[in-house]
């Protein structure tokens, strides 16, 4: 399996490049997951992805989930930008909220069903 | 190890139990294409995953021999720009047959009616040869083309050269991504006015239209579930869409079904009228007395029978349209559940457009009030079929009743005594 290096210690990720261990993220953490380009292209944080990140973190740690896609765009059109949807996401996040946002933010991997 | 057409297969005693008997068989093909991608490479081919195939043939024979699934649950991955449509499979067997370690499926959007010429279909192989596994399958549940097997670094490249299938593989049009996870689901319709005479309604137009208008629901899944739209020109559903889609657009006709005697008395010369159309009427609605044949179109229930039986005698009546069902799916939360009415009768020409502002309303309703996993038809059980016909703007109609109940107090009139 895939491991990042961070502040001289290895963390393991899984084949996604998911955290194994949700815990042990922090934000040099993010900026290395976000750096990675093993698991689709580099992201350059900004202020707006932050806010992002820190709501699906935040949220996680409440709820034990990731948001539903229409309260997080709900959340980004409130405090991110007036003129957020969907697509607006996806700029910030190109491989989309699951596998670009939720994987910075540190979450475990979202089960997903097809 | 037995080897065919000078390539060696592996040992899959189990699995060649699957190659006897008259019918298809998924082995002989999964041989072949392991066949064919060891013979691309000795062409000197550039190919991406040289002996996937071979090692999917590895890892089935495992699987039966061992009676459980060598298959990893879940799995994310994704091309830019998308959210679904790609779909994350691994293997557990990362060190004994690393050549299906990543085994991702594409889903690609099929023309509307599943029309190709061979041009297209030789370049869709050709690129999928190149960055895949090589396997398809022509067509998944949903309608969509499959293209089984790549590992993750090929991904983007193969949707790339989807995008660009015409400038790059000669194919007459390029292709895109279809869907998956909580999206719309590629939509999908039968030939239609393409090939069949029955169709009520242009049924690849309505599909292509749903498709190019919402391009953002397909691609970005945003939903509490799935949602499928299908498009059946008539009652004979050929694509089911009633048992499978949430949204099933299917054609039909208010007036009378058209009749041409004097074809009617042709078929009296080679079939029973009475026994095969009369006596199999679902509501005995049709009387022949042998130059003649009537039909009380007020208790027709439009189930194609006779229409069916004597295509070149009877024809769906002039008014056409399309009736919508909604909620159909497979089980999941709750059971099946086959669609029932939530609009009797949308004419044909105003048809699309009306679609549209049902399916936006219904979006609308079910993203807010549905829970995780909660297909529309769910949703709909939870809160009453009242609540949703103001979401959709309809008034209540006896059609819409999802079965007549049986009940032991209340005989039913005989409808002929
Ligand atoms: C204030 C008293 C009562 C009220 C409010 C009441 C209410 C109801 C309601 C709402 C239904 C369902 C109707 C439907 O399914 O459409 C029902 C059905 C029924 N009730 Fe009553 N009921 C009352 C008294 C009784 C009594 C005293 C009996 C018998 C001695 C009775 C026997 C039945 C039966 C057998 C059914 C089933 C009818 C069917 O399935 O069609 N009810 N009742
Ligand atoms: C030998 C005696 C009885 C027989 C054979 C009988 C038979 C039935 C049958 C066949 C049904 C319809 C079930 C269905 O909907 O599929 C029914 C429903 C019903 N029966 Fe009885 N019943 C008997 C006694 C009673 C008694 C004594 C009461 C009330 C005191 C009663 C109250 C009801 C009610 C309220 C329903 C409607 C239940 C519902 O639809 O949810 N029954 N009965
Ligand atoms: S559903 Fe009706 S119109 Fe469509 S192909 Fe079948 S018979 Fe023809
Ligand atoms: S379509 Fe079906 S219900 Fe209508 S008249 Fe023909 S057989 Fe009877």
């Amino acid at each position: 399996m895939p491991e990042l290096e961070v502040k001289g210690k290895k963390l393991k990720l899984d084949e996604d490049g998911f955290l194994q261990d949700w815990e042990e993220w922090d934000e040099e953490v993010a900026e290395a997951l976000a750096k990675d380009t093993r698991f689709g292209p580099a992201i350059e944080l900004t202020e707006e992805h932050w806010k992002i990140i820190k709501y699906i973190r935040e949220y996680f740690l409440k709820y034990g989930v990731a948001p539903p896609i229409r309260m997080l765009v709900k959340f980004c059109k409130k405090e991110v930008n007036p003129n957020c949807d969907l697509q607006y996401i996806y700029k910030l996040f190109p491989q989309g909220p699951a596998k670009d946002a939720c994987r910075i933010a540190g979450l475990p991997k979202p089960t997903g069903c097809v | 190890m037995p080897v065919v057409d000078g390539v060696e297969l592996p040992e899959t005693p189990l699995l060649d139990e699957l190659e006897k008997g008259p019918w298809p068989s998924f082995v002989k093909e999964i041989k072949r294409a392991a066949i064919e991608q060891e013979k691309a490479m000795k062409a000197g081919k550039k190919i991406k995953l040289p002996g996937s195939a071979k090692g999917l043939l590895k890892v089935l024979e495992l699987a039966y021999k061992e009676k459980r699934t060598h298959w990893k649950h879940g799995g994310i991955v994704s091309v830019i720009g998308y959210g679904g449509g790609v779909i994350g499979r691994y293997c557990d067997l990362e060190d004994k047959v690393p050549e299906v370690w990543h085994f991702h499926t594409i889903r690609v959007n099929m023309p509307a009616g599943w029309f190709y010429t061979t041009k297209a279909l030789r370049a869709l192989c050709d690129a999928w040869e190149k960055w895949g596994s090589g396997l398809t399958n022509f067509h998944g549940s949903t309608g969509d083309i499959i293209l089984l097997g790549t590992r993750t670094e090929h991904l983007q490249p193969m949707a790339n050269a989807l995008a660009y299938l015409d400038k790059f593989y000669g194919s007459p049009a390029p292709f895109d991504i279809g869907g998956s996870g909580s999206d719309l689901r590629t939509p999908s319709c039968c030939m239609g006015p393409s090939l069949c005479e029955f169709a009520c309604y242009d049924t690849l137009k309505a599909c292509y239209e749903f498709t190019m208008r919402y391009q953002n629901e397909l691609h970005r899944p945003m939903w509490p579930y799935k949602f499928k739209i299908k498009c059946a020109g008539c009652p004979n559903d050929c694509i089911a869409s009633k048992a499978r889609a949430d949204f099933a657009i299917i054609g039909t006709w208010k007036d009378e079904i058209q009749i041409d005697q004097e074809a009617v008395r042709e078929y009296a010369k080679v079939i029973d009228i009475e026994e095969h159309v009369v006596k199999k009427c679902p509501t005995k609605a049709i009387s022949w007395d042998g130059k003649e044949l009537k039909i009380d179109n007020k208790n027709c229930i439009r189930c194609m029978h006779c229409i069916n039986v004597m295509p070149k005698a009877l024809k769906p009546g002039k008014e056409r349209g399309a009736t919508i069902l909604i909620g159909g799916k497979a089980p999941f939360v709750d059971g099946a559940i086959i669609g029932w009415v939530a609009v009797p009768f949308i004419p044909e020409n105003e048809l699309i457009e009306k679609c549209c502002e049902i399916l936006e309303a219904i979006w609308e309703w079910w993203d807010e009030e549905g829970k995780f996993r909660e297909r529309v038809g769910e949703l709909i059980w939870r809160k009453g079929m009242d609540e949703f016909l103001k979401v959709i703007g309809q008034k209540a109609d006896v059609r819409m009743v999802y079965a007549p109940r049986n009940n032991p107090f209340i005989f039913w009139r005989e409808l002929n005594p």
